[in-house]
């Protein structure tokens, strides 16, 4: 069993030794963000109240509405995800994937809404 | 700490896994770290499974099918502001335990499982009953014509809005054999008492007598043509309806209609995460071995564990920004 | 989540000096049964799974005694069959009746694919395999790979309790299509024990399962590769299972979301799949408010399930490579190309799903969309097979039962993919969708195809597995018999289904005789054919368990093969490696000029 970490390039234990100093270092750089969380959560809650607010406003139809709302919904959630996730900056590995997943789920929406829209035309085909 | 339930657990067997707390050096990443964004990967695919569902419903519904307003907008948005503000503390807490805050950690910490408690309270507790107590009837298309006073057809038409078919309200009577008729007796007593009147139980046996909402009360009056903000209390008028010329009858269930089931279904589903990710907090903040415990050993171990679970209350909070407006708003 | 947030309690960095004592002390229910050991775990899986692979064999074969003769009794085991399945399923006689044909049709579909191979090749090989392939001491996360086991375990008890409920178990088809599976098996008035309830009960926790074991497998293969183990020295077997684990991360969620909807529709009446105006028994159902839609299933399911048969078939060809490689003594011919194909595969499997839903009346612009994006797919795999192909070019191959079931899976794989291509095709498919032409097709890839892959894997590491080679005369007697006898089995089908058999008559077509009437005989041919294969099976049921004591005892590394699996210890100990491993080349360096031996391990330095 000593030899099952042995081959591992940084062992488990390792990480202690080097601590100190970088863990400061970290510490600091950390101590940076914590404004930028704070004005990222009230530019959130702010979104919220214009999202609220947007939806009594009349843009002409409701698929405006929806397109308008679905926009602010998308800026909140790439805060999200950029910030609090931290996102920005992640490692390629993970970036990689989720662009995968967003293409697939895109796939998902409108290839599933492609079929639905164009039915075999001259029968009486409904999809309710 | 040889702790005796434990003892007979399995979980001393593993064998030693390299990074489970330090980052291997050519990914840059800790192994729980990519695990919790693989499960998130698949969750934006649950979840996105359920939204093109939503879309598919919605954009396939007839006209006068997929019902608007029925939500309680500042409820919701409280509930929205709530979630946010969990996302702050935790990840305030765990800016704090990087920078080996013990206490602080704590505090927001708290904060966040008071949060997630609030959010799911008001959801379980007055979110969700409401609705169970609310009753909407969908009137036969070739019927409608009689109950024009209660749908508004010609004003909504005139208007070029989508037409309406249902009814809704407070249930006060049921047809013979309902099994809404428990609900409906007892909200016939409550308008009584509140009221005054007695006119609610008809002596027919296949009728439905509702306390109409305002839209239904009114239903060409332009205050209506949009959702409110503030939601409008039950009017004191009331509808008859034959049981013959209804299509469905239901509360505001996920039987009621496609919306309510993708609401309850989603919401419901959402509400579950939140679930899990307090039950996770509580284990980090209480001083659990692999809780707040670690920090004497492995503060950084801890950090980690925080940083992966504040990944998923993100997410979490994340979904509800998209499920709040297009239920509650849109 | 919280199996995420705990993966890794325990003692890190060797600070507890107690740590090494558990090792020690395992018990039987510790170290067989709640284990986090990978290899433990796969072989839990493997046995599982092959289990369910007979049993599941075993239903088809009584479907195909009624295919060959309607209404007729099952002969000696038709009385067994009426007690144990109960009458919904089995007549007084003993013959099978129409629920109880569509009974095991459904759970057939059901266990071989989610069941049986899933388990097998997935969980089972690649749990095994893959983190001694890449050189690690387990899986990245143990504690949740047994948690993936037992939910797996649990969905498995579902399933097949799901027998024995009043009405049996689910009737609406592998691919439970609404609205019919909507409102089926409610006539013993339970809403929730009856089968297709229990069906998607037990499908969300074998999704649930399956999600956790590949983030398990992603996150190993990225993080915990052998120092010098880059990503172009992986076996291809580990590229087959990365790919594959992010097919089931990526496509299984919108499946998982599907079945709570149905699992709504059943018991909580919503009407997600349920049309307006459902009319159930001659009367419109009152049951659902209508308004949901029986395509959206379609499309939720089959986004999960044509991904799902690349799931099927990825580990197999994985398995086979290895195998060829070995017993050519020759690297892989295209290696690359053999990864990049992989990956692409991976990526249009996406986007092809709506070719199983050619008849639900798509139109010709979104037809022809999924038309070219199948046709494109079958390049990546035809480039595979090409390349396992000219790899036996100029080889001096060993015709040992491994290689023996791998390259047989090549022609029949092959077989099985180009029948596809007429089923690409919007026109062809309107005539030959649910024909017995489209179950010849997947059956062939499945069949002859991915389950060879697998028998070939299995004769191939059992000697690591418990330290004995199976016997070779049993195994090639195995091998020929079974593949005289699928060939038999399934080729009548293309046939059967040209001359417009439909796949689910339950009485073989006797009922459309005037339709049908020319190739009915083959059914004959193929219940004959199916008896033969069942007898073949029990000769590797046989050798599987006698070699386990009698077999011939081997070392490290008995096929003289290049990868890590071959450099541990023969059974591998916890921790697997009984030396730092360090990886300085290839996968596959055999017969290199110049070096002494025909096979040039990955550890070797020189
Ligand atoms: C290589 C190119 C392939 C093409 C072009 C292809 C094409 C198709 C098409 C168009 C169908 C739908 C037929 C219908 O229902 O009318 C189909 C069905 C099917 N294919 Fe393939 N396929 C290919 C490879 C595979 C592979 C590799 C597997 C599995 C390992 C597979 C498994 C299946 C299954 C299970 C079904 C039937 C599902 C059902 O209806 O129950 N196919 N194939
Ligand atoms: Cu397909």
């Amino acid at each position: 069993m000593s030899a099952s970490h042995s081959h591992s390039p940084t062992p488990a234990g390792a990480a202690h030794d080097a601590h100190g100093h970088d863990q400061a270092a970290e510490a600091a750089h950390i101590a940076a963000h914590i404004g930028g969380y704070i004005k990222v959560g009230v530019g959130l809650l702010v979104l919220t109240g214009i999202t609220v607010g947007l939806s009594y406003v009349d843009f002409g139809s409701r698929q405006m509405n929806i397109i308008v709302g679905m926009i602010v919904a998308t800026i909140k959630a790439a805060m999200v995800a950029a910030i609090f996730m931290h996102l920005k900056g992640e490692k390629m590995t993970i970036w990689r994937f989720l662009i995968m997943t967003a293409i697939f789920v895109v796939g998902l929406f409108l290839l599933t809404l492609l079929t639905h829209s164009d039915p075999v035309s001259g029968t009486s085909y409904s999809t309710h | 700490m040889s702790n005796p339930i434990t003892k007979y657990l399995p979980f001393f067997t593993d064998a030693e896994v390299p990074h489970t707390v330090s980052a291997r050096p050519d990914t840059g990443l800790y192994s729980a770290k990519l695990g919790i964004w693989l499960f998130l990967a698949s969750e934006v695919m649950l979840f996105g499974g359920l939204f093109s569902a939503y879309i598919f419903l919605r954009l396939g519904a007839e006209p006068g099918y997929w019902p608007a307003g029925l939500l309680n907008v500042p409820v919701g948005t409280m509930n929205t502001a709530i979630l946010i503000v969990s996302s702050i503390t935790v990840v305030m807490a765990w800016a704090a335990l990087k920078m080996r805050q013990l206490g602080k950690y704590k505090l927001y910490m708290l904060v966040t499982i008071v949060c997630g408690l609030i959010f799911l309270t008001v959801k379980l507790s007055y979110e969700w009953p409401a609705k169970f107590n609310h009753f909407g009837v969908f009137i036969k298309k070739e019927e409608a014509s009689k109950y024009e006073e209660f749908l508004g057809n010609k004003h909504l038409k005139d208007t070029g809005q989508s037409p309406r078919w249902e009814i809704s309200g407070h249930l006060l009577d049921a047809p013979k054999g309902s099994h809404y008729a428990h609900q409906a007796e007892h909200n016939a007593e409550h308008f009584a008492h509140e009221t005054g009147r007695h006119d609610a139980v008809t002596p027919a046996e296949d009728d439905y007598v509702i306390q109409l909402d305002a839209v239904n009360a009114n239903p060409s009056d332009k205050e209506n043509d949009r959702p409110h903000f503030w939601p409008v209390p039950t009017s004191t008028k009331l509808a008859v309806i034959k049981a013959s010329d209804v299509e469905s009858a239901s509360v505001f269930a996920p039987r009621h209609s496609t919306y309510f089931a993708t609401y309850f279904l989603i919401t419901g589903l959402h509400g579950l995460h939140v679930l899990g990710g307090i039950i996770v907090f509580l284990y980090l903040w209480l001083p659990f071995r692999g809780g707040t415990q670690l920090y004497k050993t492995n503060p950084e171990h801890l950090a980690n564990r925080v940083e992966i679970a504040g990944l998923f209350w993100h997410f979490v909070d994340l979904v509800w920004i998209f499920v709040f407006p297009i239920f509650y708003l849109l | 989540m919280s199996s995420i947030a705990t993966a890794d309690v325990g003692h890190h960095g060797g600070t507890d000096p107690h740590a090494d004592h558990h090792h020690h002390e395992l018990g039987f229910l510790q170290k067989w049964v709640f284990s986090t050991d990978h290899k433990v775990i796969g072989l839990q899986y493997g046995v599982t799974g092959l289990s369910f692979l007979f049993f599941g064999f075993l239903l088809m074969l009584v479907m195909r005694w009624q295919l060959a003769n309607p209404g007729i009794a099952v002969p000696v085991v038709g009385g067994f069959l009426r007690s144990v399945f109960g009458e919904t399923v089995m007549t007084d006689a003993g013959a099978l009746t129409a629920a109880g044909y569509n009974v095991f049709g459904a759970m057939h579909g059901t266990i071989m694919v989610f069941f049986g191979i899933v388990p097998v090749a997935v969980a089972g090989f690649g749990n095994y395999v893959v983190p001694l392939q890449i050189g690690a001491p387990d899986m990245a996360f143990p504690k949740l790979n047994m948690a993936s086991f037992w939910c797996f375990f649990t969905s498995c008890v579902l399933m097949m309790g799901s027998f024995f409920l009043k009405g049996s178990a689910a009737k609406s088809g592998w691919t439970a299509y609404p609205p019919l599976a909507g409102i089926a098996d409610f006539e013993n008035g339970n809403i929730w024990l009856n089968g297709q309830t229990m069906w998607l009960i037990a499908m969300v926790f074998n999704i649930t399962g399956s999600l956790l074991g590949s983030i398990n497998f992603i996150t190993t293969i990225i993080q915990l590769r052998a120092p010098g183990l880059t990503w172009m020295r992986l076996p291809f077997f580990v590229w087959a299972q990365f790919v594959t684990a992010f097919l089931l991360v990526l496509a299984f969620p919108p499946l998982e979301a599907a079945g709570f909807m149905q699992l709504t529709d059943r018991v909580l009446g919503t009407s997600f799949f349920m049309p307006t105006g459902l009319v159930v028994g001659q009367s419109v159902a009152q049951t659902w408010s209508g308004g949901g839609s029986p395509i959206l299933w379609q499309h939720l399911f089959w986004f999960l399930a044509h991904p799902e048969v690349y799931v099927l078939i990825l580990p197999a060809i994985g398995i086979v490579s290895e195998i060829v490689a070995n017993n050519t003594r020759k690297p892989l011919y295209g290696y690359k190309a053999m990864v990049y194909s992989v990956f692409t595969l991976g990526f249009l499997s996406f986007i092809v799903w709506a070719h199983h839903m050619y008849m639900t009346g798509m139109g010709a612009k979104v037809a022809a969309f999924f038309q070219v994006t199948t046709i494109m797919i079958s390049v990546p795999s035809v480039i595979l097979l090409t390349a396992l192909l000219l790899s036996l070019w100029g080889g001096s191959i060993r015709f040992n039962t491994p290689m023996l079931f791998a390259t047989s899976f090549l022609p029949m794989f092959g077989l099985g993919g180009l029948t596809g291509i007429p089923l690409a095709f919007n026109a062809v498919d309107l005539f030959l969708h649910d024909t017995y032409y489209v179950i010849g097709h997947f059956h062939y890839v499945v069949a002859p195809g991915t389950i060879f892959g697998l028998f070939a894997g299995v004769y191939f590491w059992y000697p690591k597995v418990t330290g004995r080679k199976m016997s070779e005369f049993l195994g090639k007697v195995h091998f020929w018999g079974s593949l005289l006898a699928i060939n038999g089995l399934f080729f009548p089908m293309f046939i059967q289904g040209m001359g417009g058999v439909h796949r689910r008559w339950y009485d073989g077509g006797v009922t459309y005789e005037q339709l049908a009437g020319p190739v009915l005989h083959w059914n004959k041919v193929m219940t004959v054919s199916a008896g033969i294969l069942a007898l073949f099976q029990l000769v590797f049921i046989f050798n599987f368990f006698t070699s386990w004591k009698f077999g011939k005892k081997v070392g490290r590394n008995p096929w003289d093969a290049t990868t890590l699996d071959w450099d541990t210890p023969t059974p591998p100990p916890h921790g697997n490696f009984d030396k730092p491993i360090e990886v300085f080349r290839g996968p596959y360096e055999y017969s290199v000029p110049g070096y002494h031996a025909d096979f040039h391990p990955q550890t070797s330095r020189d």
